[in-house]
């Protein structure tokens, strides 16, 4: 079963230099919430922020990680 | 139905219909807290859309995904275009994006849509027949 700090590793290792925060929304390892701000969005629409985040956990979302609510945003504040 | 079938359905659906939602269970009766609160937005603008429950048969989240590139329910397209699952949706429709994007009116006071109460009240066991 995934933890928080195993998700928020994950984004890390495949978003070097982001920000990350992850919460487990029921303590039940299956309903995630990922707050990641990261410069690679820059220019990215919300749709492709997003995507990058869910690629990090391909197939494992639907599946052992049930949901994953994300909100992405860069240093400079806007997702466009 | 054969998987390309469903895919074929999918892709038709999502083109002739402006407005075109993929959730778990329907509008009246959601299947699932994010599908509910997306439907709910749209519910607030008043704008028509389309929606196809996913449960009944697992090949069309499967299909769906695939061709839309986004791995979870529910996903929402207008023109054609998946504009993004519940969490983008609900943050469109606070900054009034999505009201802008659908040629709504974003209702008054900032608050986001909450579902009705009765659509989130799940019976402790519920059948629906679908073999009709």
């Amino acid at each position: 079963m995934p933890s928080a700090s195993e998700l928020k590793e994950r984004i890390q290792a495949a978003l070097p230099g982001a920000e990350v925060a992850v919460e487990d929304l029921t303590g039940g390892g299956d309903h995630f919430r990922a707050e990641v701000v990261s410069d690679r969005f820059d220019g990215l629409s919300r749709i492709q922020q997003h995507k990058l985040v869910y690629d990090v956990f391909g197939s494992e979302v639907g599946g052992p990680i049930h949901a994953l609510s994300i909100k992405t945003s860069t240093p400079h504040g806007g997702t466009r | 139905m054969t998987n390309i079938e469903i895919r074929d359905f999918i892709a038709n659906a999502i083109e002739e219909n402006p407005v075109m939602l993929f959730m778990k269970g329907t509008p009246h009766q959601p299947a699932c807290g994010f599908s509910a609160r997306t439907s709910a937005a749209l519910n607030a603008l008043g704008v028509k859309y389309a929606a196809l429950d996913i449960l009944p048969d697992p090949r069309i989240r499967e299909e769906l995904s695939g061709l839309s590139g986004w791995p979870t329910i529910p996903q929402l397209f207008v023109e054609g275009e998946l504009v993004g699952g519940c969490d983008i949706v609900m943050e469109m429709y606070e900054s009034g994006e999505l009201a802008d994007k659908l040629g709504a009116e974003q209702p008054a006071g900032d608050e986001a849509p909450v579902p009705e109460p009765q659509e989130r009240r799940q019976p402790p066991i519920g059948l629906e027949n679908r073999l009709e």
